[in-house]
């Protein structure tokens, strides 16, 4: 006899009028919102739109990309600035202070794939990009604002990943050296460092190409997702080796993105499937299959107080409220 | 006194006339003795005088002072039945009173136990059977015998009849002798009636009787180790006319253990066993064989028992390779091992297990066998055949290969054509085994079957192994596979039981945090459907018919039933068409659950426009391009949509009723709970099951559940389904011979009808359609095939069952009483054991039919 779990919770609310599938989601850090929660989103029509979470409504449309889709969005921790990334292969750098919305920069990318990028604050004013590099299966690493190239990480000839598809910059507390977790197309994760340009370890977790990953530094132990059945959780030792720590298998396949809550009490998947999974990060225990889209999810976003956000082919955004931050 | 049919003083002339030539001297004076003794006994009342005539008789008996008297000899053989005549004759309470202290009685009784045990024994009988009723003299007489038994002499008297005859021996004593030894338990339940003793009841006496066989047996054995001849047909012959009485079990039953253990290391108590069979009167042969071959737990021993005597005696061969094999068949697995053991132990025996298997793979093959042999019996032989296999080796086998084969086909073939599963599945099981054992080489014939008790019994026969250790061997392989399983389960345990201890050390401090994260329902997370499939009936027909989307074409199939009974308008208007295209749907792809999406979406057509579908499917079922697999779909569709349309709340209002917002999920999960669940949602019995748990109740009567009625839609068509399936039964096409070979769906045809008549219960046009099944069922009631005499019986049964009791009696009388000897007939003579038991419900379904007339009419 199984106890009667309760069903699962509807949607808190839901966004509509990005006129376009949903891409990339971002919420901006409670800190430069000020009491007005604010969300990114990026549609497949190269918009990307600010949402206010309060009156549920579009608060601005940045038109930036030239009508290809944006793919990835980020918010810079310094002063209110937005980096967005569109597959017009630019990477857009808008500043939102005092309602301005202009872009400030730009970075010429080489990359016409799907691969987000990644990015690393290292200091007042410096941080570091990581973004897919010219040659297929390259990254490349560069300084910001400066726009400096640190260096390409390129596999060794006989590795031969394919393309890299999802990038996750960290680094540790104790140490200043950047690390670099790539998955990439042949379903393998690869761990760089980054000052030495070498691949620290690799591990092949899945058989399809990885489609998304986050990383949990505290707790040394990152997942991913990828266009197969299976979520893999993997976890970095001290000697800087990945091993899999668990797999979890799916009912149906494909992930496109996979987030960790900033508590670090759970995670979220983005399903090929229409639903959002939601698993105890520790564990790895189900907790939820959120039903409520009728087209793929494309991603998975979480706010600092704990609110969840996801975005689907079928141009809604989902805003859920589960297990509340304690 | 009565004497009984006297031999026995006829015997005594004709052997006292040579004696009396020889020793005339000796004999004037026994006999005077004698004359003189009896006389004194007869007359006197003087207790001394008795006494002394008696003890002087007695030194006659066995005197151990002075063996050598010489007239002992023809005291024992002449006078002493008459002695004891005259002792019975004064038997009375007074008479042996005359000595107090019991003198007397012991010095009678004395004379029975001691003289020669043949005579005594014949004496008392006589005796007892003469006497009548409850008496002394009687009770007397019993209590005797009863002492006579316990102290062994019957075994005596056997041997007296087993020792090296000096004197010539006469048949019409022996047999009086063997007559009564064996019909004590008769004779004295005669004489006794309520006061036998329990010595006397045959279970006691025959067991007891086979305990004196063995001492006689072992005193003949001790004979033959002091160098004399003896015979044992005396015992033989006792041990026949017992079995024949059928007492084989209780006096084998102490016999064969007894000397399955004598026999173990000595080759004389071999001989005597042997002899002991062979000399066993043939009418009584098959009587002991088979008491034998029962009650011998093992091959060898039986071997030890019978020696050679199948190849030696005909009789015997006969009844151990015929009669026990193909006549009989309610003899256990194990019988049929020891026996078939038996054949196989021995050189000399051998050519007959060939020669037995042979006749077992003719019979196995014989077509009109299979038809008209009951199942049991098939059973019987199959698993002959399987121990046959399994004792002969890889040459026997290569010589007779060409004859097994030919056999073996002819009766997998004329299996595979029954319609019972059971025999179609023996003939697959003997084949996969025949064939593995004559070409053990070559690529295996395997067929699909389920896996039952009976297979797996039947497959165990068949492992070549030592045969004697074939009981032991059923249990090994269950205790082989327990042994195995438990190593695998425990490391999966111990995996399982890592896991979390593991975790606590990965995480820090998080301990409580599992609590606060209960799971929410995720029994919603199923396989992605493609989002393919279509949302109107006429789509889904276009997609059956012309898509070439493999994927459309799974979808509109596994959407169909829903879609039916959402949209009972749009499905009238294609109905007919939809049922052709489901009727002539192909599996294209390989598809879970492809017949059952189509029977139920069939149905569910069918539900929604019964007249116009039933009327095309019926049509159809006597059409001429159709496979039989699609004539019984049509079957099982009607009788399916019958039951659907008769139940009380059909599916179709369900189905409106049913949450609108769930889509199409929900439709197939409550077209699958079709049958009799009484259909309220999950939801509400969990809610009725709280209301009630957390209700307190002052009085509690039985919880009434609202009976909702509605019209029984099956009454407006019932005609249209069972009719026209009547019409054309007789009439073969081309393709379709239902009297002929198609006796399956013949078969299938007298089911479905029997449900349909039974589903119309309570309709208008239940009359009629039970007259025209009633015909129906007279014109094929001898059909050969059981399956088909099964429909049929269940058909009466739904007729007694579903036309009203006045109806049945004003309309169909002569139908009924037609039916009436015709199913008591079946119910005796019927091969089939279902056969008889339908039948005999029939009967009392009529039964009760009569008591509720009489029962109206009475007051």
């Amino acid at each position: 006899m199984a106890a009667p779990f309760p069903p699962p919770p509807g949607p808190r609310f839901v966004l509509r009028g990005t006129q376009s599938p949903v891409n990339t989601l971002h919420f901006c850090p409670a800190s430069q919102a000020l009491g007005n929660p604010l969300l990114f989103s990026g549609s497949q029509s190269g918009l990307v739109h600010i949402w206010s979470l309060q009156t549920r409504r579009t608060v601005a449309a940045l038109n930036g990309h030239k009508g290809q889709g944006v793919t990835w969005l980020k918010t810079l921790p310094q002063g209110h600035q937005l980096l967005s990334q569109g597959r017009d292969l630019r990477l857009c750098l808008w500043d939102l202070a005092e309602g301005r919305n202009t872009i400030m920069d730009t970075v010429q990318l080489d990359s016409v794939g799907f691969c987000k990028s990644s990015v690393l604050a290292r200091g007042q004013l410096c941080w570091m990009l990581a973004v897919p590099g010219k040659g297929s299966d390259e990254v490349q690493i560069l300084e910001m604002p400066s726009k400096t190239s640190v260096c390409t990480l390129k596999p060794e000839a006989d590795a031969k990943p394919g393309m890299p598809m999802c990038l996750g910059l960290w680094q540790t507390n104790s140490s200043p050296r950047p690390l670099l977790l790539a998955g990439y197309e042949d379903g393998s994760v690869t761990l760089w460092d980054i000052l030495e340009r070498k691949v620290c370890s690799r591990i092949a977790c899945h058989e399809e190409p990885v489609m998304g990953l986050d990383f949990d530094s505290q707790k040394a132990k990152g997942v991913s997702g990828s266009a197969g059945k299976v979520l893999a959780v993997w976890s970095l030792d001290g000697q800087q080796s990945l091993q899999v720590y668990k797999t979890h298998e799916l009912t149906n396949p494909g992930i496109a993105e996979v987030t960790i809550r900033p508590d670090h009490k759970i995670l979220a998947t983005a399903g090929w499937d229409h639903r959002i999974r939601v698993f105890h990060w520790r564990t790895m225990k189900p907790l939820a299959v959120l039903a409520f889209h009728s087209a793929s999810v494309y991603c998975v976003a979480f706010a600092t107080d704990g609110l969840l956000a996801a975005g689907s082919k079928d141009q809604r955004i989902s805003i859920w409220s589960l297990y509340p931050c304690s | 006194m009565l004497r009984s049919p006297a031999r026995r003083p006829s015997a005594d002339s004709s052997r006292a006339s040579p004696l009396s030539c020889k020793m005339d001297p000796a004999l004037s004076a026994v006999r005077l003795t004698v004359q003189e003794a009896i006389h004194t006994l007869s007359s006197s009342e003087d207790v001394g005088h008795i006494l002394s005539t008696l003890g002087t008789l007695k030194r006659y008996l066995g005197g151990t002072e002075d063996p050598a008297l010489p007239e002992k000899e023809e005291f024992t053989t002449i006078h002493f039945s008459a002695i004891l005549r005259c002792l019975v004759s004064k038997l009375s309470p007074g008479w042996l009173e005359l000595s107090p202290d019991g003198q007397l009685e012991q010095l009678w009784e004395s004379f029975f136990l001691d003289g020669p045990p043949d005579q005594a024994f014949l004496v008392l009988m006589e005796a007892i059977e003469s006497t009548a009723g409850p008496s002394f003299r009687l009770m007397k007489m019993a209590r005797l015998l009863e002492i006579f038994l316990s102290k062994g002499r019957v075994a005596a008297l056997m041997e007296e009849q087993c020792r090296p005859q000096t004197k010539p021996s006469f048949p019409l004593f022996q047999e009086t002798l063997l007559s009564k030894v064996v019909g004590l338990p008769d004779r004295l339940g005669n004489s006794l009636q309520q006061d036998n003793l329990t010595q006397f009841l045959p279970q006691n006496y025959f067991p007891l009787l086979g305990q004196e066989v063995v001492e006689v047996l072992k005193a003949v054995v001790n004979f033959l180790q002091g160098g004399l001849d003896c015979s044992v047909s005396f015992v033989s012959r006792v041990l026949g006319k017992v079995c024949i009485q059928g007492r084989k079990k209780e006096i084998l039953g102490v016999l064969v253990p007894q000397l399955t253990v004598l026999t173990q290391d000595s080759c004389l108590w071999q001989r005597v066993c042997w002899r002991l069979v062979e000399q066993v009167p043939d009418r009584a042969v098959e009587a002991v064989l088979t008491g034998l071959v029962e009650a011998a737990p093992r091959p060898e021993v039986l071997s030890r028992l019978l020696g050679n005597l199948v190849v030696k005696n005909k009789k015997a061969q006969f009844v151990m390779t015929r009669k026990l094999l193909f006549l009989q068949y309610q003899h256990t697995t194990p019988m049929l091992q020891s026996l078939l053991g038996y054949l196989a132990v021995d050189s000399q025996r051998r050519p007959l297990l060939i020669q037995v298997l042979k006749e077992l793979l003719e019979t196995w093959g014989n077509s009109s066998a299979v038809r008209h042999a009951p199942l049991e019996q098939q059973c019987y032989i199959s698993k002959a055949i399987l121990v046959c296999l399994a004792h002969l080796g890889e040459p026997e086998l290569q010589d007779i290969q060409d004859e097994l084969l030919a056999s073996m086909m002819a009766g997998v073939k004329c299996r595979l054509d029954s319609s019972l599963p059971p025999v179609r599945r023996l003939g697959m099981i003997v084949a996969e085994v025949i064939s593995s054992r004559i070409h053990p080489e070559g690529p295996p014939l395997k067929f699909q079957y389920e896996d039952d008790e009976m297979s797996r019994e039947m497959l165990a026969l068949a492992t070549p192994g030592p045969a004697g250790a074939c009981s032991s061997e059923t249990g090994g392989p269950s205790l082989a596979s327990v042994v195995t399983e438990t190593p695998v389960e425990t490391p999966e345990k111990t995996v399982d039981s890592d896991v979390p201890s593991v975790q606590p050390q990965g995480s820090d401090s998080e301990l409580d945090s599992d609590d606060e994260f209960i799971p929410y329902d995720m029994s919603g997370d199923k396989e992605l459907k493609s989002s393919k499939e279509p949302r109107y009936i006429r789509d889904c027909l276009e997609a059956l018919t012309t898509s070439e989307d493999m994927e459309r074409w799974e979808a509109a199939l596994n959407v169909l039933e829903g879609l039916v009974y959402r949209s009972p308008e749009a499905t009238r208007e294609v109905s007919v068409e939809l049922a052709k295209v489901l009727l002539h749907l192909e599996e294209k792809t390989c598809m879970a659950e492809f017949e059952q999406l189509r029977q139920r979406a069939l149905v569910a057509v069918t539900v929604t426009d019964p007249e116009q579908v039933a009327k095309y499917l019926t049509t159809q079922f006597y059409g001429l391009n159709y496979s039989l697999r699609q004539r019984m779909d049509i079957l099982d569709v009607l009788v399916l949509a019958a039951q659907a349309l008769s139940r009380p709340r059909s599916l179709q209002r369900l189905s409106q009723h049913g949450p609108p917002g769930s889509g199409t999920l929900c439709a197939p999960a409550l077209a699958s709970s079709q049958p009799g669940n009484a259909a309220t949602p999950d939801w509400q019995v969990v809610v009725e099951e709280r209301i009630k748990s957390k209700t307190r109740r002052f009085s509690k009567g039985c919880p009434r559940r609202e009976l909702t009625g509605g019209p029984n839609e099956f009454n407006s068509v019932a005609g249209y389904f069972f009719f026209p399936l009547l019409q054309h039964f007789d009439r073969p096409l081309v393709t379709f011979d239902l009297l002929g070979d198609d006796q399956l769906v013949l078969g299938r045809l007298a089911h479905t009808l029997a449900s349909l008549m039974y589903l119309a219960v309570n309709t208008t046009v239940a009359v009629p359609m039970g007259k025209a099944l009633l015909e129906f069922v007279w014109a094929l009631r001898f059909h050969v095939d059981t399956y088909v005499r099964r429909g049929l019986l269940s058909a009466v049964s739904s007729v007694l069952l579903s036309v009203p009791t006045e109806r049945l009696l004003g309309d169909l009388p002569d139908e009924l009483l037609e039916a009436r000897s015709w199913l008591a007939d079946v119910a005796e003579k019927d091969v089939d054991e279902d056969c008889r038991e339908l039948a005999m419900r029939a009967l009392l379904l009529l039964e009760r039919l009569r008591d509720k007339l009489l029962s109206i009419s009475s007051p």
